[in-house]
C-alpha cells in the first residue's frame, strides 16, 4: 500500500508526461502481482469498491478527535481528504504490526456491506501510514485525480513492456483486473493473453497534418477526400449481443450515450464521428456538442434536446468479417451499404467531397458548408485500415486557425525545463465604452513560441511585474503600455465561467507582437462576432 | 510575582522588566538576548547582545562584525544575573546555536523556547526539556495536520528519485541556516559521497558549520565555470527556495524542483509552489512534538506564539492547561 501510496504523492506533482511514464513503468517493474494490476485498475478506473460518502468521513473522524481541532484543520488544508488522512489518530503499535498491502485493502473493501464499510475503513486506516490513508481515502471516495488518463497508464504498459500501445488497446477490455496474465506477458513470462471477450475496440487509424509541399507530390485521383467534422471520434461495436461505444483511446464511453447505444442494432464494428442533432435534418455545433461531454448521467431531456449521432467514415468489420485489410475504396462500397440498414435518425454516412484538383479542394476546405466542419480529410483508395499514424494515407487538412491580437495580463511560471521562466500566459482583449477600455481575459497559453520567443516574453514579465501572487505575476497592461501576443486558436465556445463569456479551443501564441501598440489589440466584439457566425 | 511582570510582549518583543532586557526583539533595543540566528528572531542594530557563541558567530556571517555595540556570550546551562533575574541558555534542537531562555526571579520561572524541535539533528544539539511554571512555545505548526515523518524516509526519496530520473538535476530548496547543513549531513549519514553543489548563499554559513566540527562532505560552488551544463544531470544541487524561481536555475539540465520544509506535508502547498518532490524535513516541533514537550515542561501555563495559536490554545484547554496567545508581531519563520 505504501508504494502505491508514493507513487500517487509523485505522480500528483509531476507535470511532464515522460516523468509520469517512468514512474509509472518503474511501479510496474518493483512491485508484484497483485498489488501492480489492482493499481493500475485503479489508475484507469477499473476497480470497483463501494463508495464511502464525505459526510461519512467527516463522521469517523470527529467520533476520534475534538471537533474544533479538526475544523481548524480542515480549514487550513483545505481538502476533506487529506486532512483527514493528516488527522486521523494512530497509535504507532498499529503501524508496527503490519502495514497492509494494496491486495489486502482492496479485498477488504470489496468485502465490505453498505452497513460495515465505513467500520471497515475506520479499521484500515488505523493500520496505514499518512500517505497510504490519503491513497485509501482517495480509493474510497471515487476519483484519483492524479493526472493520469487511462490512455497514459497503457502507454506506461506499453514502455514497460516494449510492445505498441496499440495491442495493448486491443486487448484492453477483454482483461480485468488484476491482470496478472498481462503482466506476464509483458514481462515475457507467458503467451500474449487471447482475445475472447466480444466486442473489443480495435485500435484506430489516425492522419497526418498537411504539411508544406506534401500535395505536389500526391496524385488527386488516388485520394477521396470527405469533410472533417468537429465531433468526437468513436467506434461503435457490435458482436454477439454485446454493444460498445469507445473514444479514440478505447475508453469505453457507452454510459455518457445511452440513447446512441440503443439504437447499435447490427453486427460489426464502425469507425465515425460522434455528433448531435438529427442527420436527416441539421447538425449541431461543437457547442451544442459539449452538452453531452463529461457528463456522468445523461437526462432523459439532454438527451432529447441533444440526441447523438454517428456519422460513418470507415467500416472495420461487417458481420463476421474482418474488413481492415480491404483497400479503402472497397470498404467504403461496403459501410455505404451497411449504413442504409441502420436507423437514419442514429447513423449516417460522412458524405465525400467531389474534386479533381488539389486548389480545387482548397476552395472548398476554406469555405466548408457547415460550421462543424473543421477542414478535410484525405484518404488514400487503395489503403488497408492499419492502426497508429502510418505516413502516407491518411491526411487531415484542416482550415486555417483564427488568430486574435491579444495583451499578455499574467504569467506564471512553467516546470521542469521551464521552471525558472514564465511560459504561461494569460491574455485579454479590450472591452468597455471608447475612453474607459479595459482588459478583460479570454484564454491562456503556453506553448506556440520558439525558446529564443520564450527568453524574450520572460525578461518582458520580469521587467514589467506590477503584483506577484504565489508563480504568477501580473504584467503592466493599460492602453499606452503592453506585449500584444497574436493568438491563435481553432474555435471558439460560449462560456458562462469566464469574465468574458469566451473560451478559446486549442490557443497558442502564433507570433509575437513587439511593434504593436496595446491600444490597437482587438476588442471583445470581434471574438463575440465569432461565436456568432 | 506574577508571571506576566517577570516578562510580557512589547511592540518591541519579549521584555522583561526587573531585568530590563528584550527576548528576539524586532527593533533595536538596548539589551538583546537572542534564543538563535534565524533573522527574524537575530537582527542588527542592538547595543549589547547576549547569544550563544554560535549564535554571535552566525549574526557576525550575516551582519558583519559591526551587527551589535557589544556582545557577550553565554555557555549553555550556566545561568548569568541580570538585574538579579536568573538567565540562563539551554539548548533548543532547532539550527546550530539554537537555545532556549530560562528566566527565574522571586520564585517564577518561564522558560522562552524561541524555535525548537524533538527530532534527533546532528547538526545541532539536541533540545532538553526544562521545568519551568510558564512554558512559551513556538506553534509555527501548530496544527495537528502536521506529522514530520522521520529525515532518514525524506532523504531516502530524493535518493530514489535521482535514481529514477538520472538525468535531471535535483534542485533542493533549503533554508541558508540549518536546513541546507542538515540536508547535506543526512545525505552523507546514509553515504551519499558524492560533491554537494551548493548555491552562493550557502557558503559562508556551511563552512562555518564545518569549522564548527559538523563534517558536510564535499561542498562544491554551482556554478558553470565549474564545468559544462550536462555536468549537473543526476546531481544535487542545494540553494534558498527563493533562488529556484530566478534565472540561476537555468544553468541545469532539467531541473526536478524540490523543497524541504515541514510545510512539504500539505499537498497543495507544494503543487502552488511547482515543488515536483516535496521533502518534509522540518526544524520546527510538528503538533505531537509540541504536545509532548508542554507536557513535559510541566508548566502550569502555557504562551503560544508565532503560528497557529488558536489550535494550541484549544489543545491545553481540552488538556486543563491554561494557555493563552502571545500575540508578538514581526516572525516570518526563515526556518523552513
Amino acid at each position: 500500500m505504501n508504494r502505491f501510496a508514493e507513487l500517487l504523492d509523485r505522480l500528483v506533482l509531476t507535470p511532464s508526461r515522460n516523468g509520469k511514464l517512468t514512474l509509472l513503468t518503474d511501479y510496474f517493474r518493483s512491485v508484484e502481482d497483485p498489488d501492480r494490476g489492482l493499481a493500475l485498475a485503479a489508475i484507469t478506473g477499473d476497480l470497483s469498491i463501494a463508495a464511502v460518502k464525505p459526510a461519512m468521513l467527516r463522521t469517523l473522524v470527529v467520533e476520534r478527535m475534538d471537533p474544533v481541532l479538526f475544523g481548524y484543520s480542515y480549514d487550513y488544508v483545505g481538502d476533506l481528504a487529506e486532512t483527514v488522512s493528516l488527522v486521523w489518530p494512530q497509535s504507532p503499535l498499529d503501524i508496527a504490526n503490519h502495514a497492509p498491502t494494496l491486495a489486502e485493502v482492496v479485498a477488504k473493501l470489496q468485502a465490505a456491506s453498505r452497513s460495515d464499510g465505513p467500520q471497515v475503513l475506520a479499521r484500515l486506516l488505523d493500520s496505514a501510514s499518512t500517505s497510504a490513508r490519503f491513497a485509501i481515502i482517495k480509493l474510497v471516495t471515487g476519483g484519483l485525480r492524479i493526472g493520469v488518463s487511462a490512455r497514459l497508464a497503457k502507454q506506461a504498459l506499453a514502455d514497460f513492456g516494449k510492445v505498441d500501445i496499440a495491442e495493448i488497446e486491443e486487448l484492453w477490455h477483454g482483461l480485468t483486473p488484476p491482470y496478472a496474465a498481462l503482466f506476464a506477458w509483458l514481462e515475457g513470462k507467458a503467451e500474449k493473453p487471447r482475445k475472447t471477450a466480444l466486442a473489443l475496440f480495435r485500435p484506430v487509424m489516425l492522419s497526418n497534418a498537411v504539411g508544406d509541399g506534401d500535395l505536389e507530390k500526391l496524385d488527386p485521383a488516388d485520394y477521396a477526400a470527405e469533410w472533417k467534422w468537429d465531433g468526437i471520434r468513436v467506434q461503435a461495436v457490435c458482436e454477439g449481443g454485446i454493444r460498445r461505444l469507445y473514444s479514440r483511446t478505447g475508453d469505453d464511453v457507452s454510459g455518457a450515450f445511452p440513447d446512441l447505444a440503443e439504437a447499435m442494432d447490427f453486427s460489426g464494428a464502425l469507425d465515425g464521428e460522434l455528433l448531435v442533432g438529427d442527420p436527416r435534418q441539421a447538425t449541431g455545433t461543437f457547442s451544442d456538442l459539449q452538452q453531452r461531454l463529461n457528463r456522468k448521467s445523461v437526462s432523459p431531456k439532454i438527451q432529447q434536446q441533444y440526441p447523438a449521432f454517428m456519422r460513418c467514415y470507415d467500416a472495420l468489420q461487417i458481420g463476421d468479417e474482418d474488413v481492415r485489410g480491404l483497400p479503402f475504396r472497397e470498404r467504403r462500397g461496403r459501410l455505404e451499404a451497411f449504413v442504409r440498414t441502420l436507423d437514419p435518425s442514429r447513423f449516417d454516412l460522412s458524405p465525400l467531397v467531389e474534386f479533381t484538383t488539389w486548389q480545387a479542394l482548397e476552395e472548398l476546405r476554406r469555405k466548408p458548408l457547415h460550421p462543424v466542419i473543421e477542414g478535410v480529410m484525405l484518404k488514400r483508395w487503395d489503403s488497408p485500415y492499419v492502426a497508429g499514424r502510418p505516413k502516407g494515407p491518411w491526411f487531415k487538412w484542416k482550415r486555417d486557425p483564427h488568430t486574435v491580437d491579444a495583451v499578455l495580463m499574467y504569467a506564471q511560471r512553467g516546470h521542469g525545463k521551464r521552471s525558472s521562466f514564465y511560459s504561461d500566459y494569460t491574455f485579454g482583449v479590450w472591452s468597455g465604452p471608447e475612453g474607459s477600455e479595459e482588459l478583460v481575459p479570454v484564454g491562456k497559453a503556453y506553448f506556440g513560441f520558439t525558446d529564443e520567443e520564450l527568453r524574450q516574453i520572460d525578461k518582458y514579465v520580469r521587467d514589467n511585474t506590477i503584483e506577484r501572487f504565489g508563480p504568477v505575476r501580473s504584467v503592466r497592461a493599460d492602453r499606452r503600455h503592453g506585449l500584444v501576443l497574436e493568438v491563435a486558436f481553432e474555435g471558439l465556445n460560449r462560456s458562462t465561467r469566464h469574465k468574458s463569456g469566451v473560451a478559446m479551443r486549442f490557443p497558442r501564441i502564433s507570433r509575437l507582437r513587439w511593434d504593436k501598440p496595446a491600444a490597437e489589440a482587438d476588442r471583445i466584439e470581434t471574438l463575440q462576432a465569432l461565436l456568432d457566425s | 510575582m506574577r508571571a506576566s511582570d517577570l516578562l510580557h510582549p512589547r511592540p518591541e518583543g519579549l521584555y522583561c522588566p526587573p531585568g530590563d532586557f528584550f527576548i528576539d526583539p524586532v527593533r533595536p533595543v538596548n539589551r538583546a538576548l537572542i534564543t538563535h540566528g534565524h533573522s527574524d528572531h537575530a537582527r542588527s542594530g542592538h547595543r549589547s547582545v547576549m547569544a550563544t557563541q554560535q549564535t554571535l558567530d552566525i549574526m557576525g556571517l550575516r551582519y558583519g562584525e559591526g551587527f551589535a555595540g557589544t556582545t557577550q556570550a553565554a555557555v549553555l546551562g550556566e545561568t548569568i544575573a541580570l538585574g538579579g533575574v536568573a538567565v540562563s541558555f539551554h539548548p533548543a534542537g532547532h539550527v546550530l546555536g539554537s537555545a532556549q531562555i530560562k528566566v527565574a526571579h522571586q520564585g517564577t520561572c518561564i522558560v522562552a523556547s524561541g524555535d525548537y524541535k524533538r527530532q534527533k539533528d546532528a547538526t545541532c544539539e539536541p533540545f532538553e526539556p526544562l521545568k519551568c511554571d510558564v512554558f512559551i512555545t513556538e506553534a509555527t505548526f501548530g496544527l495537528p495536520v502536521f506529522h514530520h515523518p522521520p529525515d532518514s524516509e525524506e532523504i531516502a526519496r530524493l535518493l530514489k528519485s535521482t535514481e529514477q530520473f538520472p538525468e535531471r538535476t535535483h534542485l533542493v530548496g533549503a533554508y541558508a541556516l540549518g536546513k541546507a547543513q542538515r540536508v547535506m549531513r543526512l545525505l552523507r549519514d546514509v553515504g551519499y559521497e558524492k560533491p554537494i553543489y551548493i548555491h552562493g548563499a550557502l557558503a559562508k554559513l556551511s563552512e562555518y558549520y564545518q569549522s564548527q566540527g559538523i563534517d558536510l562532505g564535499t561542498l562544491e560552488p554551482a556554478t558553470v565555470e565549474t564545468g559544462q551544463k550536462g555536468d549537473f544531470a543526476g546531481a544535487i544541487v542545494i540553494g534558498p527556495p527563493s533562488a529556484f524561481a530566478d534565472r540561476w536555475a537555468r544553468r541545469f539540465p532539467d531541473p526536478m524542483s524540490c523543497f524541504a520544509s515541514g510545510w512539504m506535508r500539505i499537498r497543495q502547498r507544494a503543487k502552488q509552489g511547482g515543488v515536483e518532490l516535496p521533502l518534509i524535513i522540518s526544524d520546527h516541533s510538528d503538533w505531537d512534538e509540541l504536545t509532548a514537550t508542554i507536557k513535559e515542561t510541566g508548566a502550569e501555563e502555557i504562551w503560544v506564539t508565532h503560528g497557529r495559536e488558536e489550535a494550541l490554545v484549544r489543545w491545553c484547554e481540552l488538556e486543563g492547561i491554561a494557555a493563552r496567545p502571545l500575540h508578538l508581531v514581526g516572525y516570518e519563520d526563515e526556518g523552513d
